[in-house]
């Protein structure tokens, strides 16, 4: 069996009197897809906050090959190998399309008090970021200001940005909300072109991309995890079919 | 681009020509004046590294200003007037300032920033007003300017004006380079999207406060330079007014750009000096000029400049 990269175990997370994580314990292995799923106001969001190192969480412990992370930073967990697409996208909208992912690539290659050089012109920086957007589809777009991307286009770049700092663990935050039909099929078909390659968790309220992607689903509610297992499994459990899927079983 | 280079040389062969201009004109005051004028230019370009490139919005910019000038005034005051020490010691000693301010004020952001730079440099003034060793609130006059081995005399009107040129240029060469390099691209980035930045792995803070630090220590010369202009040192220099000035200047000739701040120094400074000249009540004309200013032209006077694309 491959590699555990990532093992939470009993973790926890109230803001005030809610309980937004309630003993969230999952794994994913090496090459895995793990989606999350879930009713809005499940904690899908909080969950990959404390997951890549923005929220601590009140309890519980996060493992990352082998190693425990729980008390590093967000931009500790990313030079470690996480990296992390937002809900809502985030990119930098002034920066042109080439830019943000050579931006990705800095921040993987070492310091960066170099005061003189133009960043611009690092064939280093440059080449791996073009190779990247060539391979999300955005090679046409790299000289465009960001800002300016489709809202598509824009979730691809972030999808970039993440790809380009050689993660070891993506955790994607719903890649494909807000896209057109046309544009979501697109996404999830690039996705499924990392399935293997990559160790992935995706949350995700469209199901046809969950179960187009995914090895493992965990479904959660309230904060606490009722069920998971392969898609098959998932699809056929009673409870989730209920709570979640809102079907009367 | 090309028209945009070509405004901006005319520009400095503009510059150039300015002292033979007011000697032909009669008129060597327009020598001190342009000269104050860029000294200021050089404060609002390292302003600018912070807030219009680093989005740190500091109010308190002043503080180096007056650290760079007291450097200067209190080792003459000792004996000791080498200009080659004085400037050293005035870059240094802002540096170091900046480093303690920037330590705790880069943690913060939005108006705690803003408060904690205003009230450090608030503590600066009151220090230089209470310490009557240096003349209070008075202040002191510099007796002898900086000397530099007689390789330049400060007293000479048009050589230090040339000096000044010089030194505002290579500031701006400066900025230029850090801005474009991989250290100027983290702060930017960090301004434009600081969760994206955390998130690819990127820590803000020690890049923000080495910015920080090199701004203070540019605005740290200026105050040296300063100080040799109007050879006397008060505690006005670090008012707070004259750093909401400085502010002024950077936002008015258009943020992250490199020749903005010098723009709106020329601007404000002219209109003033112009305004001041005509009535008593300029400040009545100003003020309405200024807003009319920030709400026409959003990307400050370097927006109006051809070509005028995100890097400057």
């Amino acid at each position: 069996m491959a590699e555990l990269i990532l093992e939470a175990q009993g973790l926890r997370k109230a803001f005030g009197a809610l309980a937004a994580t309630d003993g969230v314990s999952l794994e994913l292995r090496e090459g895995e897809t793990h989606a999350i799923i879930g009713p809005n106001g499940a904690g899908k969001t909080t969950l990959i906050g404390q997951l890549a190192g923005n929220l601590r969480p009140d309890a519980g412990s996060i493992r990352f090959a082998g190693e425990d992370v729980t008390a590093l930073s967000a931009p500790a967990r990313a030079r470690k190998g996480f990296a992390r697409s937002f809900q809502i996208t985030s990119i930098y909208r002034d920066f042109t399309a080439l830019d943000n992912v050579a931006l990705a690539v800095q921040a993987h290659a070492g310091h960066s008090f170099r005061f003189w050089r133009p960043a611009r012109e690092e064939a280093a920086l440059r080449k791996p970021a073009r190779a990247v957007l060539d391979e999300v589809g955005l090679g046409a777009k790299a000289g465009m200001l960001a800002a300016n991307l489709a809202h598509g286009e824009q979730r691809q770049l972030e999808v970039a940005m993440a790809l380009a700092t050689r993660p070891r663990l993506l955790l994607l935050d719903e890649p494909v909300a807000g896209m057109g039909l046309e544009e979501s099929q697109r996404m999830v078909q690039f996705l499924s072109s990392l399935k293997g390659r990559r160790s992935i968790i995706l949350v995700e309220h469209d199901m046809d991309a969950v179960f187009t992607l995914a090895d493992r689903i965990s479904v959660l509610v309230y904060g606490r995890i009722i069920a998971s297992g392969t898609p098959e499994e998932v699809r056929a459990n009673v409870e989730v079919r209920r709570a979640y899927l809102g079907e009367d079983a | 681009m090309r028209a945009r280079t070509l405004i901006l040389a005319a520009c400095v062969l503009l510059l150039l020509a300015v002292p033979a201009l007011a000697t032909l004109a009669k008129q060597p005051y327009y020598i001190d004046l342009i000269r104050r004028v860029m000294i200021f230019a050089i404060a609002a370009v390292s302003l600018n590294l912070i807030l219009g490139y680093g989005g740190l919005v500091s109010f308190g910019h002043a503080a180096y200003l007056g650290v760079g000038g007291y450097s200067v005034g209190i080792l003459a005051f000792y004996g000791f007037n080498s200009g080659w020490l004085q400037w050293s010691v005035a870059v240094l000693a802002s540096a170091l300032v900046a480093l303690v301010i920037g330590a705790i004020s880069v943690r913060t952001r939005g108006i705690y920033f803003i408060m904690i730079t205003l009230a450090f440099t608030q503590m600066l003034f009151y220090l230089g007003n209470s310490v009557e060793e240096y003349g209070g609130d008075d202040g002191m006059r510099l007796k002898v300017k900086s000397q530099f081995s007689g390789l330049i005399d400060l007293g000479d009107p048009v050589a230090y004006y040339y000096l000044v040129l010089a030194l505002m240029l290579a500031c701006m060469y400066v900025v230029h380079r850090l801005i474009n390099s991989r250290f100027g691209m983290v702060i930017r980035a960090a301004k434009s999207n600081e969760a994206r930045s955390r998130a690819i792995g990127f820590s803000p803070y020690p890049y923000q406060l080495a910015a920080f630090v090199i701004s203070g220590a540019l605005c740290g010369l200026a105050g040296a330079l300063l100080v040799n202009h109007t050879a006397y040192i008060t505690p006005a220099f670090m008012d707070w007014t004259r750093s909401g000035e400085i502010m002024f200047m950077v936002i008015l000739g258009g943020m992250a750009t490199v020749p903005g701040p010098a723009l709106g120094a020329f601007a404000l400074l002219i209109v003033e000096d112009l305004l001041a000249g005509w009535t008593q009540h300029w400040q009545v004309i100003l003020g309405p000029l200024l807003v009319l200013c920030v709400l026409f032209f959003r990307r400050g006077l370097a927006g109006l400049l051809p070509g005028s694309g995100k890097d400057g």
